[in-house]
């Protein structure tokens, strides 16, 4: 079974151009260890609202490409949110969900895709148009290259295994995240 | 309906007024006139959402943008917002405007809303969260404008709230 930080180090260096939104927790950590960069916003809380960051940067930057990175169980707090993203539709918009059936930041909990609630099928029948879940390395870089160039909203489902880094605290301050990835943004308009 | 179409312009114009160009919305009946605003208006993007709380983060998000916006929500919505406002709002330090419609207050009738009614002030105080109420059409540009300088001053939410004596014309 492929490992989440194995994916998203599989897809680091195509995120040079993208906005990027993470949940809290391994995910924000993972990438963090990879390396910070400028366009990376970490949602250390909300759950449940990296998809909507993302749906509120797509629509008011539509030439912008935004990528978020969520998770199993923030995404069964919002689960509405699918919907939303599916009304608006924005074609910039790729929302990866790393499923490893467990909330692995609180002792590793199973989540209700543990027990069969399919993701992928949610995201569907909320009316995202392109959805896929993958299983292997291979299968994530190829699904998140066609979702890249799909040029509409796409999710990708990506089943990973329950292993995460030792800690999640990382020495970047929520506030310096915050207020460099806005300056970015300026930056990118000024352009 | 007895809902007041001129306040809600009014209301709408102030937001205009104020820049802004996103707002996030989920229908409750003192709101669908400024919903219906912003649904003929080219300009603004209006986000209907499942739940206020997906307001937040839209929010959050075009205020990275660069765009400005307001969430329009019953009270009822601002207490289903509580965790996005505090865990991201408040954390983050963004400039959420929040125009409630502070329904369940004195005058109401339908019994379902009295007890957010009562639970709304009380809840903004404890958060920390400044508030004042639009209740008066002359005064509403002044009030939403004076709002939002300061949510943009000091980087976080501030709340309206839309009274009965704006919104309501009883018939």
């Amino acid at each position: 079974m492929m490992q989440r930080l194995e994916c998203l180090r599989s897809v680091y260096d195509r995120l040079g151009n993208c906005l990027v939104v993470t949940i809290m927790g391994a995910v924000a950590s993972e990438l963090q260890s990879l390396g910070h960069r400028p366009n990376f916003f970490y949602l250390q809380h909300a759950m449940g609202l990296a998809s909507s960051t993302g749906l509120g940067l797509a629509l008011c930057l539509p030439q912008q490409k935004v990528v978020v990175f969520d998770g199993d169980g923030s995404v069964l707090m919002n689960l509405g949110g699918f919907s939303t993203l599916a009304r608006y539709r924005p074609k910039n918009l790729v929302h990866v969900v790393f499923d490893n059936e467990s909330l692995l930041s609180v002792g590793g909990f199973p989540t209700a895709t543990s027990t069969g609630s399919d993701l992928e099928g949610v995201a569907r029948a909320s009316g995202v148009p392109h959805v896929k879940t993958v299983r292997s390395a291979e299968d994530f870089v190829q699904g998140f290259d066609e979702s890249i160039q799909a040029g509409d909203l796409s999710c990708l489902v990506a089943k990973v295994e329950a292993v995460g880094p030792k800690g999640y605290v990382t020495d970047l301050a929520l506030l310096e995240n915050r207020f460099q990835f806005k300056r970015y943004i300026e930056m990118l308009k000024g352009k | 309906m007895p809902v007041s179409l001129a306040n809600s312009r009014v209301v709408y114009e102030a937001l205009k007024k104020c820049g802004i160009g996103l707002v996030s919305a989920l229908p409750e009946t003192w709101l669908v006139h400024l919903i219906r605003m912003a649904e003929d208006d080219p300009q603004m993007i209006l986000v209907r959402l499942a739940k206020e709380e997906e307001g937040v983060g839209i929010s959050a998000g075009a205020h990275f943008a660069g765009v400005k916006s307001a969430m329009l929500m019953q009270n009822h919505g601002f207490l289903a917002s509580i965790n996005g406002i505090v865990s991201f709002a408040q954390l983050y330090r963004i400039p959420l405007l929040m125009i409630i419609s502070y329904r369940g207050h004195f005058g109401e009738r339908d019994p379902w809303q009295t007890q957010g009614g009562s639970a709304t002030e009380p809840l903004l105080r404890a958060l920390g969260i400044p508030y004042t109420f639009l209740d008066d059409p002359a005064k509403v540009e002044k009030r939403i404008a004076e709002a939002q300088t300061w949510a943009y001053a000091s980087l976080h939410p501030a709340a309206l709230l839309l009274t009965r004596e704006l919104m309501w014309e009883e018939a």
